[in-house]
C-alpha cells in the first residue's frame, strides 16, 4: 500500500493563546520534505516579540490551569490521545513528509506511542498521591506536588510528534502551562496537534512558537518567565540553555545523545533458533529511523569467537534493507531528515575510510529514481574498526554503525564505557548471570537486555554522562515538573522555650 | 612551517564574515551528540563560557575555533576544515537563518602535522 504526504495550507501561524497567530514582524520560513526536497508550506520565523506573546499567555493562563484536579487534567490528556487517534494516518503521513523516516515506522511507532503516552500520564495522575508523615505525635508532615508554572520546551527533529508527546503529557499532567518550540526542520505535526486540541485545552495552556533556534530558542530559554527549560538535542547547545538558565536559576532537563554500544557475547550462536534471529535484527536496528535515534545503537561490539558468523548475517540483513519511497509501506529505511545531515553523514563515512576502517556494507549515497532523486538518501553502511576511531565516538545521526571485537565480559564492558555518552545500550547472550552483571557495570540510563528500541511509556529513559540528565517516560517524569510543597503542621499547644 | 588543526573554505569564510559584521565577535564551539550535534556552532563570543573544559584549537577567519577537551582527546589526531552546507541545522547556530550550515570536513594528520602537533 501506498501513501502520500497531506495537504498543507500554505502557511501557518505560530499557537499563541488559543489561536493562531501571524508572527508580528510577518517573517516565514520555507519547510522543505526531505522525502523530495519539495516545499512543504511556510511557518513563522519568529522572534523575542513572538516568543514574548506566548510566554505572557502561558504565565496569565497557569493559576487557573493549575488549580485543576487531576481528573480533569486526566479527561483532557484522554481527549488528546482519542485526536491524535482518530488521525492516526494523517499525523503519520504528516511525519513522513516532515521528517522522511518510513511510514511502516510513522503508523506503526511515532504515533500509536505518542497516543499512548497521553494515555499513561492521564492514568498516572490519577493514581499517585502527595504523602502525610507523623513525624512526631504532634507534628504532621504533608506533602503536595504543585505545579512549576510555565515550562519551555524545545524538541529535536527526529520523531517529531513523539518527542512533542515525551514532553507535553507529563507537564500538562502535573499542571504546567507550555510554550514548545519544535525544530524548525520539522514543524508540522506540533500545528496539526495545535489545530486540532485548540478546543480542548483552555487558551495558554499550550503554545507552540515556530523559528529559529538563535531568534526563537535562545529569547525562549534565556526568559526570566519560565520556570524551567527541557531539551533534547546536541551538547553545545545544551550548555548554552544551561548557562541561560543559570542567570534565572531555573532547573532544566538535558537529553544529548548518545554513541550506544551494542554488545553481543558468543552464547547468542549457541543455537541456530529465534532468539539468534533477534539478535540479528537487534543489530540492524542500527538503521532504524535511518539510524536518527539518540540512542541509536550505533556500535556493535561482538565477542571474537563468534565474529565471523555472526557479522555474516548481520551484513546479509543489513543487504536486505529495502530503501524507497518513504510513503511506501514496504520501504524499511527512508530519507535523512535534511540537506545538512545528509552531508555531514557522508562527511563521516569518510573520515572512517581515512582512518582505516573497512567498509562492510553500505558505504555512501544512495541514489534513487524519479523525484526521490532529489532527496536526501543514505545506504545503510557498516564500518569495521577500533573504538578509538571518530566514528566510534561521535553521534553521525545517520545509518551507519561501528563494529569492533571483544575478547571477554571485561574488555566488553570498558569498550562499552569508552565514550563521553551514556544513553543507550544493549546487552545480548543467553548466559543469566551476564544478563544481569553486564548491564550493571555499563554507565548508561537505559540498557536494553536481549531487545533494543523498544519505548514503553512507563520506563525511565535518560542520559549518564554527557548524554544529559533528568529523566523522560515514567512516572517519575512528573517530579521533572513540579515542586514539592511541604507543610510542616505543628498539634503541640506548648512553646519551643527558646524565647 | 605553521602547523594548522582546523581551516575554512573560502565559502565559508564569505559566510562567516558576513555573520561577524551581523553579530560582531563571535566563536566556533564543535558541538557532540543528538541531532544536529558533530557541526560547528557558532555563537555570539559573550554567550558562551569557555574555560579550562574547552580547547582552543585554532583560529579561522579571525574567529577562535573551540571544543571540549573530553571530545579534543577523540578528535586530536584530524585535521579539520570548516566548510558550509545548504541546509537547515537546528540549535542555536547564527548560521541557521542563512539557509546554509557550517559542516565540518575531516581529514587524518599526515605524519609530521602529527608530531608537531601532537608531540
Amino acid at each position: 500500500m501506498s501513501y502520500s504526504a497531506p495537504k498543507f495550507k500554505e502557511k501557518y501561524g505560530n499557537f499563541i493563546n488559543g489561536k493562531f497567530q501571524d508572527p508580528i514582524d510577518g517573517a516565514y520560513f520555507e519547510n522543505h520534505s526531505p522525502v523530495d526536497n519539495k516545499v512543504l508550506a511556510k511557518y513563522p520565523r519568529s522572534n523575542e516579540k513572538d516568543v514574548n506573546n506566548a510566554i505572557e499567555a502561558a504565565n496569565n493562563a497557569k493559576h487557573e490551569w493549575g488549580k485543576t484536579s487531576a481528573s480533569e487534567r486526566a479527561a483532557i490528556l484522554h481527549k488528546i490521545a482519542d485526536v491524535i487517534q482518530e488521525n492516526l494516518e494523517t499525523f503519520a503521513q504528516m511525519e513522513t513528509a516532515d521528517n522522511g523516516k518510513a511510514i511502516r515506522e510513522t503508523m506503526n511507532a511515532d504515533v500509536p506511542l505518542a497516543i499512548d503516552h497521553f494515555r499513561y500520564f492521564a492514568a498516572a495522575i490519577r493514581a499517585e498521591e502527595g504523602s502525610a508523615t507523623e513525624l512526631n505525635e504532634n507534628t504532621l508532615s504533608l506533602i503536595i506536588n504543585e505545579p512549576l508554572g510555565v515550562v519551555a520546551q524545545i524538541i529535536p527533529w527526529n520523531f517529531p510528534l513523539l518527542m512533542l508527546a515525551w514532553k507535553v503529557a507529563p507537564a500538562l499532567a502535573s499542571g504546567n502551562c507550555i510554550v514548545l518550540k519544535p525544530a524548525e526542520q520539522t514543524p508540522a505535526s506540533a500545528t496539526f496537534l495545535a489545530e486540532k486540541i485548540a478546543d480542548l485545552l483552555p487558551p495558554g495552556v499550550f503554545n507552540v512558537i515556530h523559528g529559529f533556534g538563535p531568534e526563537a530558542g535562545k529569547p525562549l530559554a534565556s526568559s526570566p518567565n519560565v520556570d524551567k527549560v527541557a531539551f533534547t538535542g546536541e551538547t553545545t547547545t545544551g550548555q548554552l540553555i544551561m548557562q541561560y538558565a543559570s542567570k534565572n536559576l531555573h532547573p532544566v532537563t538535558m537529553e544529548l545523545g548518545g554513541k550506544s554500544p551494542n554488545v553481543f557475547f558468543n552464547s547468542i550462536m549457541d543455537h541456530d533458533d529465534a532468539f539468534l534471529d533477534k539478535c540479528i535484527e537487534g543489530a540492524v536496528l542500527f538503521a532504524f529511523n535511518q539510524g536518527e535515534v539518540c540512542t541509536a545503537p550505533s556500535r556493535i561490539l561482538i565477542q571474537e569467537d563468534i565474529y565471523d558468523e555472526f557479522i555474516k548475517r548481520v551484513i546479509e540483513r543489513t543487504k536486505a534493507i529495502k530503501m524507497g519511497n518513504p510513503f511506501e509501506e514496504s520501504t524499511m529505511m527512508g530519507a535523512q531528515a535534511s540537506s545538512d545531515q545528509h552531508q555531514k553523514i557522508l562527511e563521516y563515512i569518510k573520515i572512517g575510510k581515512d582512518e582505516g576502517a573497512e567498509v562492510l556494507a553500505g558505504g555512501g549515497a544512495a541514489k534513487l529514481d524519479g523525484d526521490l532523486g532529489n532527496g536526501f538518501y543514505i545506504q545503510p553502511t557498516i564500518l569495521k574498526g577500533h573504538n578509538k576511531m571518530r566514528v566510534f565516538q561521535e553521534e553521525i545521526f545517520g545509518p551507519v554503525v561501528a563494529v569492533c571485537t571483544f575478547k571477554d565480559e571485561a574488555e566488553a564492558i570498558e569498550i562499552a564505557n569508552d565514550t563521553m555518552y551514556g544513553l543507550g545500550a544493549g546487552v545480548w547472550t543467553r548466559d543469566a548471570h551476564q544478563l544481569y552483571q553486564i548491564p550493571r557495570a555499563i554507565k548508561a540510563g537505559r540498557v536494553w537486555v536481549n531487545c533494543y528500541h523498544d519505548y514503553p511509556a512507563h520506563a525511565p529513559f535518560g542520559g549518564y554522562k554527557k548524554s544529559g540528565f533528568g529523566r523522560e517516560n515514567h512516572l517519575m517524569m512528573l517530579n521533572h515538573y513540579r515542586q514539592s510543597k511541604n507543610m510542616l503542621i505543628s498539634y503541640d499547644k506548648n512553646k519551643l522555650g527558646f524565647f | 612551517m605553521d602547523y594548522k588543526r582546523v581551516e575554512i573554505t573560502p565559502e565559508a569564510n564569505k559566510l562567516l564574515q558576513e555573520l561577524k559584521q551581523q553579530h560582531g565577535e563571535v566563536i566556533f564551539h564543535q558541538s557532540g551528540g543528538c541531532c544536529d550535534g558533530s557541526t560547528p556552532m557558532l555563537l555570539p563570543k559573550e554567550d558562551f563560557y569557555i574555560d579550562d573544559n574547552d580547547i582552543l584549537l585554532g583560529e579561522v577567519g579571525g574567529v577562535n575555533f573551540y571544543m571540549s577537551r573530553d571530545q579534543f582527546e577523540y578528535w586530536k589526531h584530524t585535521h579539520l576544515t570548516v566548510d558550509i552546507v545548504k541546509g537547515r541545522g537546528g540549535s542555536f547556530s547564527l548560521d541557521i537563518p542563512t539557509g546554509y550550515r557550517f559542516l565540518i570536513k575531516s581529514r587524518m594528520l599526515n605524519e609530521e602535522e602529527n608530531k608537531n602537533l601532537n608531540p
